[in-house]
């Protein structure tokens, strides 16, 4: 055990940042080369690169060594944080495993095992890395705990379910019933004696003593860290926005996966810090900044890089999106003295747990808060609560704020479900009726 | 005789157009045929058709529009949404809501006072609600385009397809034909079938006072009163439905002459 603690401590501190250290100076050495109509690349990306590899390389040898567990991007992670969980959000797997274009691959081990095309393409990714063992990680630790919380979608209740089956580990389940307007009462009330329930059984698991009093640490980070964030986001009202969004949904990874930790401030602080600076001598994420977008709903992982080159050569920059700003909005009522309370109040009120009001009134205030002249929707096959209510968000965007709209169908994780050809078509199109 | 000004070509996924014309956008020459595979070679063929009756069109600009657009030597590529509401309001000459039903794509524009694209929407990634549809059941059928409106015209009722999947669509029909369903019930199911999917498309802008249909089904008196049913408005049919993307290219390419930028 304590052989393997330090084995852990050493990948994750040590080994890591010295291989990616090796890594970036052969890359520099190479140079970038042709010319892009993209600003200069943000520093602070080797510093993520850093942050995530040691995440999943110590992330090899956490089994045995440290208490793991496996969590939806909405599960309130503070809650393990005082007993010294490794965590793995298989959603931010999924990303990692779309961006590199594997989804197609692990999918189809998934749907050979008789779960449909249909489901979330993170949901088939991650299955089909636990039935088939492959992972661009190396290897992902085997979890002693599931946190699955509802706020995000349905889906997880099921997946996870059939995680905890395969796993045969205790899965906790947090339920947030659906939010209109704001949560009465009676479900803070029953979310947080679900919340005490959780952070019993994690203690139980990692074997450790519960004590409430040890959540204050944790959401004080974990509202600093929001708060950080959206100071790295709201940079983006100036002109030109000092990055993409684009960019965005890549850094945004420490906040969905390291929420509630040092490390994940300190990289906010540094990556803000940078931001700032680049406000201040009029650095763009695009080179020529001409319109200001925002877009709804997940990225498609796999085509991040080819959709912001082509919307940057003709000066359109997202300088906004809902998804990345999903995760500025609850730090705003996290309170680690009412630390039970205040989850329940954060992470009911997460975006996909609220009503379409509350998604136009975001949509909105996002809209005139960075200026933007049009949001293109993309409808995600895969993401159905994020994607439902769209026609009528289009709408109500371009009737209250005369700005234009596009709704772009695509899939977050899988390529088998996206064409080229069409959404090419749909963007030239949407770009033309700028002119 | 008036000399070419303009060259538009709509290399779309089924067909392939190509129309020249004068500086006032009226078409000098305009040639249809069935989209090659080398698109390249049937634009060079068609140019010089063009051009060895009309000399000058040698230097005319093109602008080339449709799935095929990148792959056509011209001046600048052009969206078909654009070239499709600039073709449509030459014709209408006023803000319309403009169906296009084209071989793999079903668009609904909103056109604005000069032209412009205010709005459009477009059918996803399957063509169960396209021009396709109508093709590949009735080569099935064995019934020629011409004849459909003979067929249905009478007073048979319709017998309901399903529209979810161009594939399913043909076996089902096949099905109701062995089970003795009348043919022009079969015909006139099928064009309700597409009217109402084209009609959830374009139901996104119902608000819009005119409605302009054009491509290939525009011509078919059959899909025209299905869809004006699935609609509840009256449909113009804007005049050379399927050239109306190729005529925007053309329009489009006179813009650039005029010194405008060229767009892509």
């Amino acid at each position: 055990m304590i052989l393997r603690r330090l084995r852990y401590e050493i990948v994750s501190r040590l080994v890591a940042p010295a291989l990616l250290r090796i890594t970036k100076r052969r890359r520099s050495q190479g140079g970038t080369g042709a010319t892009s109509p993209l600003g200069p690349p943000l520093e602070s990306r080797h510093k993520l690169k850093e942050l995530m590899s040691a995440h999943y390389l110590g992330g090899r040898f956490a089994d045995g060594a440290v208490p793991v567990a496996y969590v939806t991007s909405g599960f309130p992670v503070e809650l393990l944080r005082p007993f010294g969980y490794h965590v793995v959000y298989p959603e931010n797997h999924g990303a990692l495993c779309s961006a590199r274009r594997l989804v197609p691959q692990l999918s189809e081990v998934a749907e050979r095992a008789g779960f449909s095309r249909d489901l979330c393409g993170y949901a088939r990714a991650d299955l089909g890395s636990l039935l088939s063992g492959s992972t661009p990680t190396g290897r992902l630790p085997r979890p002693d705990l599931l946190g699955c919380c509802t706020n995000i979608c349905q889906t997880v209740l099921y997946w996870y379910r059939v995680l905890a089956d395969r796993l045969g580990v205790p899965l906790v389940l947090i339920d947030t019933p659906f939010v209109y307007g704001q949560a009465p009462r009676a479900h803070l009330d029953y979310v947080a004696a679900q919340l005490y329930e959780a952070y019993a059984t994690a203690a139980r698991v990692a074997k450790r003593r519960a004590d409430i009093s040890d959540l204050e640490v944790p959401i004080r980070l974990a509202a600093e860290g929001t708060q950080l964030w959206g100071e790295c986001l709201g940079l983006s009202s100036h002109r030109p926005a000092p990055w993409t969004c684009f960019d965005g949904f890549v850094h945004m990874a420490p906040i969905v996966a390291m929420r509630g930790t040092v490390a994940c401030n300190a990289y906010y602080r540094m990556l803000r810090d940078e931001l700032s600076d680049r406000v201040a001598r009029g650095i763009g994420g695009i080179e020529h900044e001409r319109h200001r977008l925002l877009w709804d709903n997940l990225p498609i992982w796999y085509q991040i890089r080819e959709l912001a080159t082509s919307l940057a050569a003709a000066g359109f920059n997202f300088v906004c999106a809902t998804y990345t700003d999903a995760w500025a909005e609850p730090g705003t009522t996290f309170d680690p003295h009412h630390p039970l309370e205040s989850l329940a109040m954060a992470y009911s009120h997460v975006l996909l747990n609220q009503d379409l009001k509350n998604r136009l009134r975001v949509m909105t205030e996002l809209a005139r808060r960075f200026q933007v002249d049009g949001a293109v929707l993309h409808s995600d096959r895969s993401c159905k609560p994020y994607s439902v209510g769209q026609i009528d968000l289009k709408e109500r965007l371009q009737r209250d704020l005369g700005i234009k709209t596009l709704i772009l169908d695509a899939d977050h994780a899988d390529p088998r479900a996206f064409a080229a050809a069409q959404v090419e078509s749909r963007l030239a199109a949407f770009m033309e009726s700028f002119r | 005789m008036t000399a070419v000004a303009a060259i538009g070509v709509d290399a779309g996924s089924t067909a392939f157009k190509l129309v020249a014309i004068d500086a006032a956008g009226v078409i000098l020459s305009a040639s249809i045929e069935p989209a090659h595979p080398k698109l390249e070679a049937q634009a060079e063929r068609l140019l010089a058709l063009v051009r060895a009756r009309f000399p000058e069109a040698e230097a005319a600009p093109l602008v080339a529009t449709g799935y095929g657009r990148k792959r056509i030597p011209a001046r600048a590529a052009v969206t078909e949404i654009t070239c499709h509401a600039r073709g449509s309001f030459f014709h209408l000459k006023r803000p319309h809501l403009l169906i296009d039903v084209g071989g793999q794509d079903t668009k609904a524009i909103r056109v604005g006072a000069e032209g412009e694209v205010l709005d459009f929407a477009m059918n996803d990634k399957c063509a169960a609600g396209t021009g396709r549809f109508l093709e590949v059941i009735l080569a099935r059928l064995a019934v020629p385009l011409a004849e459909v409106a003979l067929h249905t015209a009478g007073a048979e009722p319709a017998v309901t397809v399903s529209n979810t999947c161009t594939v399913f669509a043909e076996s089902e029909v096949v099905s109701l034909l062995a089970e003795g369903a009348p043919l022009e019930g079969v015909l006139r199911g099928l064009h309700e079938s597409l009217a109402s999917r084209v009609a959830q498309l374009a139901g996104r802008f119902v608000d819009d006072p005119r409605i302009g249909l054009s491509g290939g089904v525009a011509l078919n008196p059959a899909m025209r009163a299905a869809l004006t049913v699935a609609v509840g408005r009256p449909i113009e049919v804007v005049p050379d439905p399927q050239l109306v993307g190729a005529l925007g290219a053309a329009l489009s390419a006179l813009l650039t002459k005029a010194g405008n930028p060229a767009t892509r």
